[in-house]
C-alpha cells in the first residue's frame, strides 16, 4: 500500500518543530508500524536526509520504549498493544497517517518523536520500592502466605511498562494511572504495608512537582494502556493517600 | 598469559562458603571512598548496582535506554529456576547444578554452576521481600511450573512476564539507592571504551546519546553487564539496541572473549514474513507442552499450502509428519531447544517449510484442545458431548494457559491460532559465550568484571530455560558484590582516580576519531545494509548447523563486508546531537569484528556440543545416527580468545574443564 | 492534612466532596419543588420553612453558597492547571476513541450550569433576599396568600425562560452523567462497587434533571 505520513520533526529540545509530509510506497500489510518507519528512514538516508528519530527497543511490546501518537491515539488505533505491535493491516491504501510525539509539559521533546520520560523515574525514586536490603538474608519466600487474589491483583498493576501512553492520551496530561499502578502493587502486598503511607505521599508529591495534570476520571488512559492497567488502581491510590492523610 | 580460573580448593559444596569466609573485605568507612562503574542495568547490572550501593560504594550506572526498566531482561517470559524444592519433588542444589551442567552439554565450569545453584534459593526470598508478585496458589504459597529438559518443577513465574517483574524488582532496589544518592544514574549513555591505568580498569569513555557529548568517568573498578550479542545475526529475539560494543571494547583492551560460537537458537519463534523484518518475536517454550509440531508428508501438499490452494486443517493425520515424535519417541515435542531447532531446519531445508519464505513449521493445538475438551466434559458430567462442545471446552483451557501468547501471535500474524495451527521457526535467542571471567567474575583485566549474559561462565554450550534470569540476579545480587571486595580491598588508599591522565586522553581521542570518521564518511550505504548482510552470512554459515567449508567462507565474507563497511557506510546527521544512525554504526562495526571471531571459534571447535553443531561431528550409525557427537577427549575446554588486531589473528587460550562431581555422558533424547 | 488538600489528589477529593454536597442539595431542592405538581399548599409551607428557618438560612445556606463557589472556582483552577500540564497540543487528537464527550467537556457543561445559576439567582434568590432582608418582610405572604407558588408559576410563563431551563438541565444531566461516578472514583470507591455506582449514577443523572424539566414544563402549560 501507499501512504502519506505527516510526521513531527524537531531538531532538538530548543528548536521549534513542525509537521512534515512524507510518502512511502509498497508497504506490506504484514509490516509492523515501526518496520514501516524503518522503510521510510532507509529511504531518507538514501536521499541524504536525516532519518526520523524515534524511541524503540524490544519491539515486542514489553520494554515501553516506543511512544508514538498515531492518528490522534497513543500507540495508534489498535487496543492492548504498543506502537511496535501495531501492524500496517490496521490501515488502508492511500491513507494519510499523522504521527506525533507523546505530548505533555512533563515529557519535553528531545528530538523528532523522542520524548524525555524521566519524570517517571523520579516519581519511582520518591518511593516506588520496598526498603529491604539485597543481602538475600530475608525470611523464606513462603514464610508469609499472600492471598492469590491479592498477588494476582498486584501482578496486574505491576505489568505497567512505563511507556507514558496514559499521560500522552490524558486531556490533562495526568500521570495517575502510572503512579496508581505502582502504589497499588505495593499496597496490595503485605511487604509493602510498612512504608505505605510515606510511599504514597512522597510519590504523589513528586508527581505533582513534575507538572503532571489532575485526573478528571475520563478513563481514556485505561482504554489506551497497552497493558490494560485498570482505573481501580487510581481509586486505590486515592484511598491510600486519604488513609495516609488521616493517620 | 595463562588462564587462572581461581576456583577455590575443597569439596564443591563448601567452596563458596569457605571462600566467602576468607575473602578480603572493605571496611564500611572506606567503601565510601571507592567508586564503581556499572555498565548496563538489566537484571545483572541493575542488581549489582543496587547491592554495591547498598554496601556503601559510590556507584555510577550507565544505560543506553532512558530507564533501567527497559533493559532486555524485561522480555524474558517463562520464569526463573531456584532449588527451593517447595513442590517436594526431590529438587536440591545438587540436582539444579547437575541439570545445568548436563543441559550445558558439559562445557561449563563446575564450581561456578554449583555456586549458582546454591544462591538460587536466596534470589526467590529476596525478590519476594522486594514485592515481586510471583504467581501463588490458593493457599497463598508460591507456585511452580516445569520447564524443558528437567524432571522437577522448580520454575517460579509471574504470568508470562517474569523477566519484567524481576527487572522491576532490581530497578526498585536501584531506585532506593538513587534516592539515597549512592547510585548516580546515567540514562541514555553508551559506553564506548574502557580506560586502563597501570594495567587496571579505571574508568570508561561514554557518549551522552542526547547531546553527543563524550564524557570521561573514572572509578576503582568497572563492571560490564551489557548482555548478549545475538544481534550479530541482525534478526534475533534481542532488542533492537542489544549490542556487543562494551564487551568487544574490553576484549580489545585485553579481556579474553570465550566461546563466541555458543549460541542458543530458540525453536518457537514467529517466522519471518518478509525482507523488511526488523526483529523476531519469541513464543514461550511452554507452548511445546501442548502443541504438536509437524509439516506435511508430501511435497505436493507443501506447494498447495504455500499457494493457498490448501489449508493445513485440510490435511488428514496420515498426511502429516510429526517429525519430532517420529525421530525422538521418548521426548517427542519436548526435546531440548537445540534439538528441536535443528530438526525444524532439517525439514525446511528439505523443502517442507509451510510459509512463503519456506521457513516455518506448524505448531498445532488441535489435539490438545480436543484432549482438554474431553477431560472437561467428563469433569462436568456432560454425556455424549458434540464436537463443537468439546472444542469449546478445550479452547477455554488452552486460552487460560496461553491466552496472552495466542493473542500476541494473532496481532502479529493475523491468523487465529485456535482455528489454524501456529507457524513457528527457530530464531537466535541467547548467547552462552561471552567475556571470559574467573571465579570472581573478573576478566583477564584487573579491576574489570563481567556479569550476566555478557560473560561466559555458567551455561556451557547450551542454556536451560529459566536459567538466564537466575544467573543475572545471582551474579548481581549475591556473587559480584562479595568478590569485588577482594579486589577493592587494595584500593582503600588510592583516592579518587583523576580523569585528566594521558590514558583518558588517548581513549577519548580514539572514540572521537571513530565518531568523526562515521559522520564525515561520504558513503552510499546505510548501516542496516551492512548489518543485514552480516546477519545473512551468520545465519547461513554460523547458524544452527555449521561445517568447515562454510565457516571458512564466513570468515572471508565477513572480513570483506567489514572492509566495505569502513569504505562505504553512510551516517547522516552530526556527532553532537542525538543520532541513532551513528549509534548503530558503532555497534555494527563491532559486530563485524565479533562475527569473524565467532566463525573462527566455531571452526576451531571440531565437535558438536549444545548450541554448536558441527556437521562433521555427528553419530555415524546406531540409534543415535545423525545426532550431535561431543568430543570430550579433545574439546573439554573453554576457548578464550586474546585480541591481536585482526579477529583472524586472535590467539586461543584453553581453560581445561574438570568434571569431578559429574560424570560426563552423551545426551540422548531418543 | 493541609498538605493533603494541596496535592493533586487532595484537590480531586475536595472536588468530589463539594460535588457530593451539591448532589445531595439537588435531591432536597427537587423534593421541595416536586410538591408543586400536586399540592400548592405543601409547596408553600415547605418553601416558607426553607426561607425563614434560621438554621437553613444562616447555617445551611452559607455552606451551600460556599459549596457552589468552591466547586466552580476549584473546577476552573484545575482546568487551568491541566491546560498548563498539557504543553503543546496535538495536531490530531481522537478523544472520542477512548472517552465520553461528557468526561472531556465538564468545564463547558459546568459553564452552562454556572450561567443557569446566575439566571436562577436573578429569578428567585435575589428577589427573595430583597423581600426578606432589605424590605424586612418575613411573612412570606402576598395578598393574604403564601406568595411562593404564584411567584414560581409566574416565572414559568415565559417560554424563553423555560427553554433556557430545559437546556441547562440537559447540560446538568450530562455533567452528572460523568460527575456522579467520577466523584466516587475520586473518593476511592472500590472496584467491587463500581458497577452499582455506575447504575445509580446513570439513574441519578437522568431522573433528577428530567424531574426539574417536567416541573418547569408542567407549570408553563398548566397555568
Amino acid at each position: 500500500m501507499n501512504l502519506t505520513l505527516k510526521i513531527w520533526r524537531q531538531k532538538d529540545s530548543n528548536a521549534k518543530g513542525q509537521m512534515v509530509d512524507y510518502k512511502v510506497t509498497d508497504i506490506s500489510e504484514h509490516m509492523s508500524f515501526l518496520e514501516m518507519m524503518d522503510v521510510l528512514n532507509e529511504q531518507l538516508i538514501a536521499e541524504g536526509e536525516e532519518p526520523i528519530a524515534f524511541d524503540h527497543d524490544c519491539r515486542e511490546g514489553i520494554c515501553g520504549m516506543c511512544s508514538m501518537y498515531i492518528n490522534g491515539e497513543a500507540h495508534g488505533p489498535d487496543r492492548g498493544i504498543t506502537t511496535c505491535q501495531l501492524h500496517m493491516r490496521m490501515f488502508n491504501d492511500g491513507d494519510t497517517i499523522t504521527i506525533e510525539p507523546f505530548r505533555a509539559a512533563a515529557f519535553p521533546v528531545i528530538k523528532d518523536l523522542v520524548v524525555d520520560r524521566t519524570a517517571f523515574e523520579r516519581i519511582q525514586q520518591a518511593g516506588g520500592y520496598i526498603s529491604v536490603n539485597t543481602s538475600g538474608n530475608t525470611q523464606d519466600a513462603n514464610a508469609l502466605p499472600i492471598s492469590k487474589h491479592a498477588a494476582d491483583e498486584a501482578m496486574d498493576a505491576a505489568t505497567c511498562i512505563g511507556c507514558g501512553a496514559c499521560v500522552a492520551t490524558c486531556k490533562n496530561s495526568s500521570a495517575m494511572l502510572f503512579v496508581g499502578a505502582k502504589v497499588s502493587q505495593y499496597a496490595l502486598l503485605p511487604q509493602g504495608q510498612v512504608e505505605a503511607a510515606d510511599r504514597v505521599q512522597n510519590m504523589v508529591a513528586q508527581m505533582d512537582l513534575e507538572g503532571f495534570g489532575n485526573c478528571t476520571n475520563t478513563g481514556a488512559c485505561e482504554i489506551e494502556c497497552p497493558k490494560g492497567i485498570s482505573l481501580d488502581n487510581i481509586a486505590r491510590m486515592n484511598r491510600e493517600l486519604m488513609k495516609a492523610a488521616i493517620k | 598469559m595463562a588462564l587462572d580460573s581461581k576456583v577455590p580448593k575443597g569439596p564443591i559444596q563448601d567452596k563458596w562458603t569457605d571462600y566467602k569466609n576468607k575473602i578480603n573485605l572493605v571496611n564500611p568507612a572506606n567503601k565510601r571512598h571507592i567508586d564503581v562503574i556499572v555498565v548496563g542495568t538489566g537484571l545483572a547490572g541493575g542488581s549489582a548496582a543496587a547491592t554495591l550501593a547498598e554496601l556503601g560504594y559510590n556507584v555510577k550506572a550507565f544505560a543506553y535506554q532512558d530507564s533501567p526498566r527497559r533493559a532486555h531482561s524485561i522480555a524474558a517470559q517463562g520464569g526463573i529456576n531456584a532449588a527451593k524444592n517447595y513442590q517436594g519433588d526431590g529438587d536440591s542444589t545438587y540436582r539444579l547444578f547437575y541439570d545445568t551442567v548436563k543441559g550445558g552439554d558439559y562445557r561449563s565450569r563446575e564450581a561456578n554452576v554449583y555456586r549458582l545453584a546454591e544462591v538460587s534459593a536466596n534470589i526467590i526470598d529476596q525478590c519476594v521481600a522486594q514485592g515481586v508478585p510471583f504467581a501463588r496458589d490458593y493457599g497463598g504459597l508460591l507456585d511452580n511450573r516445569s520447564f524443558g529438559g528437567v524432571l522437577v518443577s522448580r520454575t517460579f513465574y509471574a504470568k508470562g512476564q517474569t523477566g519484567q517483574q524481576l527487572l522491576l524488582g532490581a530497578y526498585s532496589a536501584m531506585n532506593r539507592q538513587i534516592a539515597r544518592g549512592k547510585i548516580e544514574m546515567f540514562n541514555r549513555h553508551e559506553m564506548l571504551d574502557v580506560v586502563k591505568v597501570d594495567g587496571k580498569a579505571r574508568g570508561i569513555i561514554a557518549r551522552n546519546l542526547i547531546t553527543g557529548e563524550i564524557e570521561r568517568h573514572s572509578a576503582h573498578a568497572v563492571v560490564v553487564a551489557t548482555g548478549g550479542y545475538g544481534n550479530v545475526y541482525f534478526l534475533s529475539t534481542n532488542a533492537m539496541g542489544s549490542n556487543v560494543t562494551a564487551a568487544w571494547k574490553i576484549h580489545k583492551k585485553g579481556a579474553y572473549f570465550a566461546n563466541p560460537c555458543y549460541t542458543q537458537i530458540h525453536p518457537t519463534c514467529i517466522p519471518r514474513s518478509g525482507d523488511y523484518q526488523s526483529k523476531l518475536t519469541l513464543m514461550s517454550e511452554s507452548l511445546r507442552n501442548d502443541g504438536r509440531i509437524w509439516v506435511p508428508k508430501n511435497i505436493e501438499d507443501v506447494k498447495a499450502i504455500r499457494e493457498g490452494r490448501k489449508k493445513p486443517t485440510d490435511l488428514s493425520e496420515d498426511e502429516r509428519d510429526y517429525y519430532l515424535e517420529r525421530r525422538y519417541p521418548a521426548f517427542g515435542n519436548l526435546v531440548p531447544r537445540d534439538v528441536a531447532s535443528r530438526a525444524a531446519k532439517e525439514r525446511c531445508d528439505a523443502g517442507y517449510g509451510v510459509n512463503a519464505t519456506g521457513e516455518a513449521v506448524y505448531l498445532d493445538f488441535a489435539a490438545a484442545i480436543e484432549r482438554y475438551g474431553k477431560e472437561q466434559a467428563k469433569i462436568h458430567n456432560i454425556s455424549n458431548p458434540s464436537d463443537a462442545k468439546i472444542y469449546e471446552l478445550g479452547q477455554k483451557i488452552v486460552e487460560a494457559k496461553y491466552g496472552n501468547l495466542f493473542q500476541m501471535y494473532e496481532k502479529i500474524v493475523d491468523q487465529d491460532p485456535y482455528k489454524t495451527p501456529m507457524m513457528i521457526y527457530p530464531a537466535v535467542h541467547y548467547t552462552m559465550g561471552g567475556v571470559w571471567v574467573d571465579y570472581n567474575l573478573m576478566t583477564t583485566v584487573p579491576g574489570l568484571y563481567c556479569i550476566g549474559e555478557a560473560n561466559f561462565s555458567d551455561h556451557g554450550a547450551n542454556r536451560l530455560g529459566a536459567s538466564a534470569l537466575m544467573q543475572g540476579l545471582a551474579d548481581g545480587y549475591f556473587v559480584l558484590p562479595y568478590t569485588i571486595g577482594d579486589y577493592l580491598a587494595d584500593d582503600i588508599r588510592t583516592g579518587k582516580i583523576p580523569t585528566d591522565s594521558k590514558e583518558f586522553d588517548e581513549a577519548e581521542k580514539e572514540v572521537k576519531d571513530r565518531i568523526d570518521f562515521f559522520v564525515n564518511n561520504n558513503g552510499t550505504k546505510s548501516v542496516d545494509y551492512f548489518h543485514k548482510k552480516l546477519g545473512k552470512v551468520m545465519w547461513d554459515k554460523c547458524g544452527m548447523s555449521r561445517n568447515e567449508k562454510g565457516l571458512k567462507e564466513a570468515m572471508v565474507e565477513i572480513k570483506a563486508i567489514r572492509e566495505e563497511f569502513w569504505k562505504d557506510v553512510s551516517v547522516p546527521g552530526g556527532a553532537n546531537e542525538m543520532n541513532p544512525e551513528l549509534e548503530k554504526a558503532g555497534r555494527v562495526a563491532d559486530f563485524l569484528e565479533l562475527g569473524e571471531l565467532f566463525a573462527k571459534d566455531a571452526l576451531t571447535r571440531e565437535e558438536s556440543c549444545g548450541g554448536h553443531f558441527r556437521e562433521e561431528s555427528a553419530e555415524e550409525d546406531g540409534p543415535q545416527k545423525g545426532e550431535a557427537k561431543r568430543n570430550d577427549k579433545d574439546f573439554a575446554f573453554v576457548s578464550a580468545w586474546e585480541y591481536k588486531g585482526e579477529p583472524a589473528d586472535a590467539v586461543l587460550h584453553k581453560e581445561e574443564l574438570e568434571f569431578k562431581d559429574i560424570e560426563l555422558k552423551q545426551r540422548s533424547y531418543k | 492534612m493541609s498538605g493533603f488538600f494541596k496535592s493533586s489528589i487532595g484537590r480531586k477529593v475536595a472536588m468530589a466532596l463539594s460535588a457530593f454536597f451539591l448532589m445531595f442539595f439537588l435531591i432536597i431542592h427537587l423534593a421541595v419543588n416536586i410538591t408543586s405538581l400536586f399540592s400548592e399548599d405543601l409547596f408553600n409551607e415547605l418553601s416558607h420553612f426553607m426561607g425563614t428557618n434560621p438554621l437553613v438560612q444562616f447555617a445551611l445556606q452559607p455552606v451551600l453558597i460556599f459549596g457552589v463557589v468552591f466547586h466552580f472556582v476549584m473546577g476552573f483552577v484545575l482546568e487551568l492547571k491541566n491546560k498548563k500540564a498539557n504543553g503543546t497540543s496535538y495536531a490530531k487528537n481522537n478523544g472520542a476513541a477512548n472517552s465520553t464527550w461528557m468526561s472531556r467537556n465538564m468545564i463547558y457543561s459546568g459553564l452552562v450550569i454556572l450561567a443557569f445559576i446566575v439566571l436562577h439567582f436573578i429569578d428567585f434568590w435575589i428577589p427573595e433576599l430583597n423581600t426578606k432582608y432589605v424590605l424586612g418582610d418575613m411573612s412570606g405572604m402576598h395578598d393574604g396568600d403564601y406568595r411562593y407558588f404564584h411567584e414560581m408559576v409566574e416565572k414559568f410563563h415565559n417560554p424563553l425562560r423555560v427553554g433556557a431551563y430545559v437546556v441547562s438541565f440537559v447540560l446538568l444531566g450530562l455533567h452528572l452523567a460523568h460527575g456522579f461516578t467520577s466523584a466516587f472514583q475520586s473518593m476511592g470507591a472500590t472496584a467491587g462497587r463500581k458497577k452499582t455506582l455506575q447504575q445509580i449514577g446513570k439513574a441519578y443523572s437522568i431522573i433528577i434533571p428530567l424531574a426539574f424539566i417536567i416541573i418547569a414544563i408542567f407549570h408553563h402549560f398548566n397555568h
